[in-house]
C-alpha cells in the first residue's frame, strides 16, 4: 500500500514542478518585465486555459498530477465514476482540484476509499464529489477546484480556479 | 457544491502597514495573531521591497510560509472613521501556536463586521428599546435611563434579591480583566447581587470546585509540559477540536519526543485517531468508558497505583496533608478531603469492580496504570501530564470526579513538576477580576430554576444566551418568554405615555409576575429576542482588551477597529450604567444608597483596566503588555525587571499548596467514593430511553457560533446541528445520511441531521452542543450536582426522523472525519 504520511513524502516536497510535464501554462499569461507597451490592467485574473489530458486517459479513481495554472501549483484531474454537481466530461464526473491543503500546504494524497483528499500535516481531508467541501479540518476554505471545459477531442482544459490557491496571494502569479 | 469565495487574489500588505497584537479571542488557547492595517487606496507589491514579508510575492511560496493569507484572514474595516485593509494572520513567533492558525481563528478578520463587505451585519450597532410593539433605535442615555428606572424600583439598599444578573466571567472575546472588573464592581461592589449567574451555567459558581478545595489551581502547568512528558492523559476533551493549536504545537510534540497518550471518553473522537496517527496505535490507549463511570475509573487507577507502591512518597509526605480528615463532607463539599491514607480507604476500587463498573477490562485499566505511575527502569517519576475538561465537568459527580483525578496527580508527584500539571483545558480564555463573591453563597442559588419558578423581577444579560445555552432549555424558554411578553404587553397597552408612567406599568407587570430583562450582547441573540432593553457591546480587538490563556498566559489585544456603530466595551456600559443608577436614585431622594455608584467615572477601557485588575497587579500595565507582544507573561506576575514583566511558568513549583487558602499550604486528598450516576433523573432517563445523547463541540464553529451562524463557509458545512449514529442504528430508524431527525425524551425535544458515524458505539450518539437552530439543552433534564454543576453528559433519549434533509444539508458531504493517508 502507498504510504502517504508526512514522514515517508517530506515535509518541504511539494514544489514538483519540473517533473510534471504540463509545459507553457504559466507562459501563456505572464508578460515579460518592461514591455514597452502596457497593456491595460484588467478588473479580473485572466487565467491560462491549459490543456490538463484526455478523456481516454482517464480512469476511474486514478487521479493524474497536473499543475495549473501553472507548474508550482500542482493538483489532480480525477475520474470520479459518479456523476457529481460541477463534474465535466460525457459522464458529468471529471473533476480537478488543488493538492495543496488551504491550511499550512502540506500536499495531500487522493484515498479512493472515500474519494477524499487527505492532508498528512495536520489531517485534514475534503471531499471530491462535494466540491471540495472540507469534511474536517483546519483549512477555512473548501478546496479550489479548477474550472474544466472538453472540447469535441475529449481534450480536458482547465479555465480558472474557484478559490485562493495555497502560497499566492494571486492564483495567477505576476510581477 | 461547496461554498467557494471565488477571490482569485488578494491585496498585498505594503511594507509599512501598521501591526497590532492580537491574542485570538475564541478559545482559551489563546493563539497569536497579527492584525495588519492600511489605507484603503494603498496596497503593497510583489518585489521584497514593498511588501511587509519582504520576501519576492510572484512566486509560489512554500508550505507554512508566513507570506500567505488566506481570504478568511482579509476584510475591509473602519479604523479612526477611515475604511481600511485588514490582515488578521497567525504569528509565527507566538510560543503558543508558532504560526499555527484554527479553523476558528483564521475566520477572524472574515469574522468582523464590515460595511464594504457585508460581512456580520448581524452587529448589534444602536442601543434599542420595546417601543410601539417592536424594537426601536434610540440614544445610549434613554435605553440607560429607562434600565436605571426600572431597576431602581425593585433594588434597594441591601435588598436586592430582586435583581437576577447573567454574566460572563470568562476572557477573550468580549470578556477580560476589564469587563469582568466592569461587571464585577457594579454587581458585587456597589451592590451585593446574590441572584446572579455565569454565561455558560445556571448558578455563579466554579467548575471546579475540588480540585481548588484540595488546593490545587486548575491551570497549574505551562503548554511546554506537554512536550516533555512522558505520558499525556486526556480525560473527557477532544483537544483536536477544542484546543486545537495546543494539540498540534505541544501535545504533537510530545508525541514526537516519544510521549504516549490515554484519552478517557466514550467517544473515539478526532483525538484519538490523531494520536494514533502521530503516535502510533499502540502508544495510544483509548479507555472508551460507560458513560459516567470516570469516578470508578480514576478511583480503581489510584487504588492500583497506590497497592503497586508507585506514588511520590516524599511529595505525599511533605507537600500534603498528614491527619486523617481536614474538611468533612458537608452542603458545600460533597466530599471529604483528607489525607493520602484517608482518600485511599475511602475510595479503594478492585480491578475487578472497576472493570465492571467502566466496562473495560481489568488489563487495559492495569496498562492505563503503568503509563501513568510505573516509575522509569532507573526509578525515576514517570512524567505525567493530565488534561481534562467537559466530559467530566459537566459530566457525572462533578465534584468527587475531578477530586479523584487530582489524586493520582498528587500521588505520583505530578503536579508542579516539569512535564506533569493536573488541568482543565478550558473554553474561553480567563480574565477575571471581581470583587468579592462570598455573598452568593456555596451552593449557589439556581438561577434558571429559580427564574421558571417566577423569581426576579429584573433581568441583566451580559453575553449569556440561556435559550442556546441551559439545561431544561424547552421549560426555560416557555416560562421566559411568558413572563417578559407580560412587560411588553404593559409597555404596548401605554404607548404614548410619559417615561414615568411607563415605569409604573413596567412595574405593575413584573409584580404581576413579569420580568423585565436588559441584554447586552454583541448580536441581537434568542434570550434578546425577549429583552426590552437591548444594548450593543464590542469585541476584543474593537477594544483593548487583556486576557489570560490555559497557561495563564496574560495578553494585551490592541485595539484595531472602530466599533460597530456605537456600541461600547461592557465595562464602559457597566460604568454608564451605574453613573444613571447614582443619579435615578439621588433624583429620588435615595442619597446613602447613590453614593455605592460612585467610582465608575471611567472614560476608557484602560481607566478600568487601571481601577480593577492594576490594583491588585501594580506592576502590569498596558504599556508594559504591549511591549510584551504576542508571547506577553504568565501570571502570576512576579515583578518587572529589566524592562520586562517576570512570570511564573508553573505553579506550586515550590511544593506550596494555595487555592484552598489553608495557612499550611498542604494540598489534600479528595475522599470521594463511587455512587452510580449522581444527579436527580439520571438513572430513570437511561433507564427509559434508548440512545445516549453524548454531547460537545466540533471544531469548525465551537467557540464562535454566534458570529458564524452568518458564516457561509460554516453555514454550508453545517447547515444544521448534527448527532453522530452509528449507521447500524440510522438503517433501523430508517434513516439516510443528512435526514433530520427528533430527539426527544422526558423533559423535551430538538432537531438535527444525522451524520453515520462508523466509529460510533451503537446506542451511543453525539450531539453538538450551542446550535442556534437545534438546542440541545431542551433535552437536558434539570439535574445538577449538590453545587449545582450541570450534567449535561449523561442524557438519554430516543430518536425518530421527522423530515429529509433540509436542501442545504442535502448537499453536504457525510464523509469520515478520520483522515485516511
Amino acid at each position: 500500500m502507498k504510504c502517504n504520511r508526512l514522514v515517508d513524502v517530506g515535509r518541504r516536497q511539494f514544489l514538483r514542478g519540473g517533473v510534471l510535464g504540463v509545459a507553457g501554462a504559466a507562459a501563456a499569461t505572464v508578460l515579460p518585465a518592461g514591455q514597452a507597451k502596457a497593456s491595460p490592467a484588467l478588473a479580473m485574473v485572466d487565467y491560462p486555459s491549459t490543456k490538463l489530458g484526455n478523456i481516454a486517459d482517464l480512469k476511474v479513481d486514478e487521479p493524474l498530477d497536473i499543475a495549473y495554472p501553472d507548474a508550482d501549483s500542482p493538483g489532480i484531474l480525477l475520474k470520479l465514476g459518479t456523476r457529481v454537481e460541477g463534474g465535466a466530461g460525457p459522464d458529468g464526473d471529471v473533476v480537478a482540484y488543488s493538492v495543496l491543503c488551504p491550511h499550512k500546504g502540506f500536499v495531500m494524497s487522493y484515498a479512493a476509499s472515500d474519494k477524499t483528499l487527505n492532508c498528512p500535516g495536520h489531517f485534514s481531508r475534503f471531499d471530491c464529489e462535494k466540491g471540495g467541501q472540507q469534511v474536517w479540518g483546519h483549512a477555512t476554505q473548501n478546496l479550489p477546484q479548477f474550472a474544466l471545459r472538453v472540447d469535441d477531442k475529449g481534450d480536458i482544459y482547465a479555465e480558472g480556479a474557484d478559490e485562493l490557491i495555497y502560497g499566492r496571494l494571486s492564483n495567477v502569479l505576476q510581477a | 457544491m461547496a461554498y467557494k469565495r471565488n477571490v482569485d487574489r488578494l491585496p498585498i500588505i505594503p511594507a509599512d502597514a501598521r501591526e497590532h497584537n492580537v491574542t485570538c479571542h475564541y478559545c482559551i488557547v489563546g493563539c497569536g495573531y497579527k492584525a495588519y492595517t492600511w489605507p484603503l487606496k494603498k496596497q503593497g507589491g510583489t518585489d521584497p521591497a514593498s511588501n511587509k514579508f519582504g520576501v519576492d510575492l510572484s512566486t509560489q511560496q512554500g508550505a507554512e510560509t508566513e507570506a500567505w493569507y488566506a481570504p478568511s484572514m482579509y476584510n475591509v474595516v473602519k479604523q479612526n472613521g477611515q475604511d481600511v485593509h485588514l490582515v488578521i494572520k497567525p504569528d509565527v513567533n507566538c510560543e503558543v501556536n508558532s504560526g499555527l492558525g484554527s479553523v476558528r481563528g483564521a475566520r477572524m478578520a472574515e469574522n468582523r463586521r464590515s460595511d464594504i463587505t457585508g460581512t456580520q451585519q448581524q452587529r448589534l450597532t444602536e442601543p434599542m428599546v420595546w417601543r410601539y410593539g417592536t424594537w426601536q433605535p434610540t440614544s445610549w442615555d434613554d435605553a440607560l435611563d429607562l434600565v436605571a428606572r426600572v431597576t431602581a424600583r425593585v433594588i434597594d439598599k441591601d435588598k436586592e434579591d430582586d435583581l437576577y444578573v447573567s454574566m460572563f466571567d470568562h476572557g477573550g472575546s468580549a470578556g477580560g480583566y476589564e469587563n469582568t472588573w466592569g461587571t464585577g464592581k457594579l454587581y458585587f461592589g456597589a451592590m451585593k447581587v446574590k441572584h446572579c449567574r455565569i454565561h455558560n451555567r445556571p448558578a455563579y459558581n466554579s467548575e471546579v470546585h475540588s480540585t481548588r478545595d484540595m488546593g490545587v489551581d486548575e491551570l497549574n502547568y505551562s503548554y511546554t509540559d506537554y512536550q516533555v512528558a512522558d505520558t499525556i492523559m486526556l480525560v473527557g476533551t477532544n483537544p483536536m477540536e477544542c484546543q486545537t493549536n495546543l494539540f498540534l504545537n505541544h501535545m504533537v510534540k510530545g508525541m514526537q519526543n516519544g510521549a504516549r497518550v490515554i484519552v478517557v471518553d466514550p467517544r473515539r473522537t478526532v483525538t484519538v485517531d490523531a494520536c494514533e496517527q502521530v503516535a502510533g496505535a499502540e502508544n495510544v490507549l483509548h479507555l472508551a468508558i460507560a458513560s459516567g463511570s470516570d469516578l470508578a475509573l480514576f478511583n480503581t487507577l489510584f487504588t492500583h497505583i497506590a497497592d503497586q507502591g508507585w506514588v511520590d512518597a516524599d511529595f505525599i509526605a511533605q507537600s500534603t496533608y498528614q491527619g486523617d480528615v481536614a474538611v468533612a463532607e458537608d452542603a458545600a463539599h460533597p466530599a471529604a478531603l483528607g489525607s493520602f491514607e484517608a482518600a485511599r480507604a475511602a475510595c479503594k476500587m478492585s480491578l475487578a469492580d472497576g472493570a465492571k463498573i467502566t466496562g473495560l477490562t481489568e488489563d487495559q485499566i492495569r496498562q492505563a496504570a503503568e503509563w501513568i505511575a510505573k516509575p522509569k527502569e532507573d526509578g525515576s517519576r514517570r512524567k505525567t501530564v493530565t488534561g481534562y475538561e467537559k466530559g467530566i465537568i459537566w459530566g457525572n459527580d462533578n465534584y468527587r470526579v475531578i477530586g479523584s483525578l487530582v489524586n493520582i496527580g498528587l500521588a505520583t508527584g505530578n503536579v508542579g513538576r516539569e512535564g506533569g500539571g493536573v488541568c482543565r483545558l478550558g473554553g474561553h480564555q480567563e480574565g477575571y477580576f471581581r470583587p468579592s463573591d462570598a455573598h452568593v453563597g456555596r451552593p449557589a442559588p439556581y438561577i434558571d430554576q429559580l427564574i421558571i419558578s417566577g423569581g426576579g423581577k429584573v433581568h441583566h444579560i451580559w453575553a449569556n444566551d440561556h435559550y442556546k445555552t441551559t439545561l431544561n432549555a424547552a421549560e426555560f424558554k416557555r416560562v421566559y418568554n411568558r413572563r417578559t411578553n407580560m412587560v411588553k404587553e404593559a409597555m404596548d397597552a401605554r404607548a404614548g405615555a410619559t417615561r414615568e408612567e411607563l415605569v409604573d406599568a413596567i412595574v405593575g407587570a413584573i409584580n404581576a409576575g413579569g420580568i423585565f430583562s436588559v441584554d447586552v450582547d454583541i448580536i441581537h441573540s434568542q434570550i434578546g429576542q425577549a429583552a426590552h432593553v437591548i444594548l450593543p457591546a464590542v469585541e476584543s480587538g474593537e477594544m483593548n482588551l487583556t486576557s489570560m490563556n490555559g497557561e495563564r498566559r496574560l495578553r494585551l489585544v490592541e485595539k484595531y477597529m472602530d466599533a460597530p456603530g456605537s456600541a461600547q466595551p461592557d465595562c464602559i456600559i457597566a460604568a454608564r450604567l451605574a453613573n444613571h443608577l447614582e443619579r435615578v436614585l439621588r433624583e429620588g431622594g435615595r442619597n446613602d444608597y447613590a453614593d455605592q455608584f460612585k467610582g465608575f467615572d471611567w472614560k476608557t477601557e484602560e481607566d478600568a483596566f487601571m481601577d480593577g485588575y492594576n490594583s491588585g497587579n501594580p506592576e502590569v500595565t498596558y504599556e508594559r503588555l504591549r511591549a510584551a507582544g504576542n508571547n506577553g507573561v504568565q501570571e502570576p506576575v512576579k515583578g518587572y525587571e529589566n524592562g520586562a514583566l517576570v512570570g511564573t511558568a508553573r505553579l506550586y513549583e515550590d511544593g506550596v499548596f494555595t487555592r484552598h487558602g489553608r495557612e499550611d499550604g498542604k494540598a489534600l486528598f479528595c475522599m470521594g467514593s463511587w455512587r452510580g450516576l449522581q444527579a436527580p433523573g439520571k438513572a430513570q432517563q437511561q433507564a427509559n430511553h434508548r440512545f445516549l445523547i453524548n454531547n460537545g463541540r466540533a471544531n469548525l464553529n465551537w467557540q464562535n457560533w454566534f458570529l458564524d451562524q452568518k458564516n457561509d463557509f460554516v453555514m454550508d458545512r453545517l447547515p444544521v446541528p448534527f448527532i453522530q449514529i452509528h449507521p447500524d442504528d440510522m438503517a433501523e430508524l430508517g434513516l439516510k445520511a443528512g435526514d433530520m431527525v427528533e430527539v426527544y425524551n422526558d423533559v423535551g425535544a430538538t432537531q438535527a441531521l444525522a451524520y453515520p458515524a462508523a466509529t460510533a458505539r451503537k446506542n451511543e450518539t453525539f450531539m453538538v452542543f450551542g446550535a442556534p437552530n437545534g438546542t440541545q439543552g431542551n433535552v437536558i433534564n434539570a439535574g445538577t450536582n449538590e453545587l449545582i454543576l450541570p450534567n449535561y453528559k449523561q442524557t438519554w433519549a430516543d430518536i425518530r426522523k421527522i423530515s429529509d434533509a433540509t436542501p442545504a444539508a442535502a448537499k453536504a458531504s457525510y464523509k469520515s472525519w478520520e483522515v485516511e493517508l
